[in-house]
């Protein structure tokens, strides 16, 4: 190993890791709030309203984030109206490509995780609530969602993880984070396998500091205690 | 309604048996290293239960498109040594192999925690069952532990396998004409970016129905004796 090169560039692979961080926490908490419909729409009892959540999940868990990234990135050009929208200066950029197809990748996937979580609530305390005279929509908020976020949240940091591995594909898209930032390195020094080994225990340290926060915001939120059916 | 595909059909129709055939292979390396894994995971020995945790923990906390890269790229000079050494001076790595031993490494270290699950989840009882027959301890496994852990495994092991069947999309990173390599020179030379694209991610939505459907008879198969017909 060439340490000494590594610290060298060690500076522009921290600036590659705050942009993965960047991609992957605006991603996660967009795709959090965009799913909470979708994940409440898609456990309804009626078919008309679970069915357009279903074909959007089923589209984005059935194909590679990949070809979703092309899809926005290379693909919206092709339409006149997309070019000559006020959205394109954003749709132009790799970033908020980026961000847009993470969002919505992620989402599909924490709305399945929703799902699972409210299915997952003993049916006997919404009936509880009920009984004590609480509207539909208060139930919502007070039971469902609290109990909800405490059954998925171990789900959810895994999904996190996911994405922050995941965030390595915006690179492909000409994008510097990590990995991108690597591969630039790369083509100036030659030094393919040190880099590749250092952006991997980058990534390793990242996914490792994330692990530990979950863990203290489960205790924090008491997890464990409110898993007593 | 019909697509115009510029005459791209057939190679698309290519890289989707491309993209099948890498699945399989990958498949195969990622259920033997995942097996080796949850084994050692599982075992007496504390360096063999290390090494199993190691390999679990790092291969999983990389990014799948870093560890594609490293292979291919960064397996240069190590398989040109080789192709030295065995007198094969210009041995190169394919961006299939690459691919293979990149998914199967992946799907492997994801598929050893499925495993071992399945490994503690078999009632000690069997096992003594099996020392007080006689049997060793091989046979105790392949004939015991084996056929029991496939049924507990197989859901686990099912949603690794559509994992992996997108992730075949990434070895297009290192110019393996699957699918979405084939998507890409379509769009290179017939522009239409968002039909051929659309078009590829209705192949893999295909592709994962086909191995959807595929595990739900496997997994009924599995099942026979356990669960009462209806």
């Amino acid at each position: 190993m060439e340490w000494e090169v590594i610290l060298k560039w060690l500076p522009k692979l921290m600036q590659g890791a705050t942009l993965t961080l960047e991609l992957t926490a605006i991603s996660v908490i967009a795709g959090l709030i965009v799913a909470i419909p979708l994940g409440i729409a898609r456990s309804s009892k009626l078919w008309y309203v679970r069915s357009l959540p279903y074909a959007y999940i089923f589209f984005f868990r059935g194909t590679p984030l990949l070809i979703q990234l092309f899809l926005v990135y290379y693909g919206l050009a092709q339409f006149d109206v997309v070019r000559e929208s006020a959205l394109w200066p954003y749709l132009r950029s790799p970033f908020w490509c980026a961000i847009i197809t993470m969002t919505l990748h992620t989402a599909a996937y924490i709305a399945e995780i929703l799902r699972g979580a409210i299915q997952a609530i003993p049916p006997g305390e919404i009936e509880a609530a009920r009984a004590l005279g609480m509207s539909r929509f208060k139930t919502l908020v007070h039971i469902v969602l609290p109990r909800a976020t405490r059954i998925g949240l171990p789900a959810y940091s895994n999904e996190v993880i996911l994405m922050l591995k995941a965030s390595s594909l915006a690179s492909t898209v000409t994008l510097l984070e990590l990995t991108g930032m690597t591969r630039t390195i790369i083509a100036r020094n030659y030094l393919t396998v040190d880099m590749f080994l250092t952006a991997g225990a980058i990534y390793l340290l990242m996914s490792f500091v994330l692990i530990q926060g979950f863990k203290l915001l489960e205790r924090w939120l008491r997890v464990d205690a409110c898993q007593g059916r | 309604m019909t697509i115009d595909l510029y005459g791209f059909g057939p190679a698309l129709a290519a890289g989707a048996l491309m993209t099948v055939k890498l699945a399989l292979t990958a498949l195969c390396l990622g259920l033997v290293l995942g097996l080796l894994g949850a084994l050692a995971k599982t075992s007496p020995f504390k360096p063999l239960r290390w090494l199993g945790g190691a390999y679990s923990t790092l291969v999983r906390g990389v990014p799948e498109l870093l560890w594609v890269l490293l292979i291919y790229f960064g397996s240069v000079n190590l398989v040109r040594a080789i192709g030295e050494y065995i007198g094969m001076p210009d041995l190169t790595l394919s961006a299939f192999a690459a691919g293979v031993l990149a998914l199967g490494l992946c799907f492997g270290a994801y598929a050893t925690e499925v495993f071992r699950g399945a490994i503690l989840a078999i009632p000690k009882g069997h096992r003594e069952a099996g020392m007080a027959l006689g049997l060793s301890k091989p046979r105790i496994f392949t004939k015991l532990v084996l056929p029991q852990m496939w049924r507990i495994a197989l859901p686990g092991l099912g949603n690794l396998f559509m994992i992996l069947m997108k992730d075949t999309a990434l070895v297009s990173v290192i110019g393996l004409e699957e699918i979405m390599r084939q998507a890409q020179n379509a769009v290179t030379f017939a522009k239409h970016p968002f039909t051929f694209y659309m078009v590829a991610a209705v192949m893999y939505l295909g592709l994962t129905v086909l191995a959807m459907g595929t595990m739900h008879v496997l997994e009924k198969r599995a099942a026979r004796g356990f669960v009462r017909r209806t």
